[in-house]
């Protein structure tokens, strides 16, 4: 698959900057950006993209912060002289994003009983990972298997101690209070 | 009026586009040129990097257009923060429907032209604006 996708990716964006060390606003502003892009870092300010228009327009709007910054940026269009370089591009930037995913994976797998608003962290980081993950690294489905597998755990979850609760409630009709329904629950 | 932009527009400039035609030049004419260096003399560009309306700082051509045109409805700002979060998102503002709404901007120029994208999300911006409004 990798081998696939690669070739259809020889081509690269390049950017090329120097931006002064102070102030570090403007700095650190661009460092975020590019962190979120998910460069290749090829050298000292030197990075680069997979080239498709959107990435192309994404290292300009860097560029073009960094030149308000007074600081120095090119965009180029790039593509190394050999086949085997470019490969190993994509590569590193596969595997970046697979360690990424990797660590959610972890955490995934360490929670024991997430609620809803751990599922939607889970699955904003995994769309945030995904953004940046121009070659499908591997890990990418199985993630996201592994949020939905656990939503799916809830759900059933929730379903199951229902349908206790309406037990409950059916066979004590004559002397239930609601409390001890809810208490009832949270036993399950 | 004429105005240029970049061709195949995604939300800021379809945005920025009907911001124009509604606030700033209701007789405004767009075209739609690759390259700065290309775009012809008596129409201002927006929307490239390195020309003046464009991306300034954390803004987006959008938000610039906000500023220099000193509009200051809020429900414009509301839609810039959609606008912001859907172009570039950067986390800035809490705006769940960016995505949504780049999906959908992106979705139209998947069969339509520029100009026919700028037609069609003007009506939802014109609508969205009414509903933020009410």
């Amino acid at each position: 698959m990798l081998a696939t996708v690669v070739t259809q990716h020889k081509d690269w964006v390049l950017l090329s900057y120097r931006i002064p060390r102070e102030p570090s606003t403007p700095r650190i502003a661009v460092w975020r950006q590019l962190k979120e892009l998910g460069v290749v870092q090829v050298g000292d300010g030197l990075v680069t993209l997979p080239k498709t228009v959107r990435n192309r327009e994404r290292l300009q709007w860097v560029a073009a912060r960094i030149l308000e910054a007074e600081g120095e940026a090119i965009v180029w269009d790039a593509a190394p002289s050999s086949k085997g370089e470019s490969k190993a591009l994509a590569l590193r930037q596969e595997q970046a994003r697979t360690s990424e995913y990797g660590e959610l994976l972890d955490a995934i797998q360490a929670s024991s009983d997430p609620g809803i608003r751990t599922i939607q962290k889970w699955r904003r980081d995994w769309r945030k990972i995904d953004r940046r993950d121009y070659f499908d690294a591997p890990l990418r489905e199985e993630v996201r298997a592994a949020i939905e597998e656990r939503v799916e755990a809830r759900m059933t979850n929730e379903a199951a101690s229902n349908a206790a609760d309406n037990n409950i409630n059916n066979n004590t009709a004559d002397n239930k209070s609601a409390s001890s329904a809810a208490g009832a629950k949270t036993s399950t | 009026m004429r105005w240029a932009t970049r061709p195949g527009i995604h939300v800021d400039r379809a945005a920025t586009a009907w911001l124009i035609t509604r606030f700033v030049d209701p007789a405004a004419e767009f075209c739609y040129i690759e390259d700065l260096a290309d775009v012809p003399e008596g129409a201002t560009p927006f929307d490239y990097v390195g020309c003046e309306m464009s991306h300034r700082g954390d803004d987006v051509t959008f938000e610039t257009f906000l500023r220099v045109y000193e509009l200051d409805d809020p429900v414009l700002w509301d839609i810039g923060k959609i606008v912001h979060e859907a172009d570039v998102e950067d986390g800035r503002f809490d705006a769940p429907e960016a995505p949504g709404f780049d999906l959908i901007i992106r979705a139209l120029g998947a069969d339509h032209t520029d100009e026919q994208v700028r037609f069609h999300s003007g009506v939802i911006f014109d609508s969205l604006a009414t509903h933020l409004r009410a």
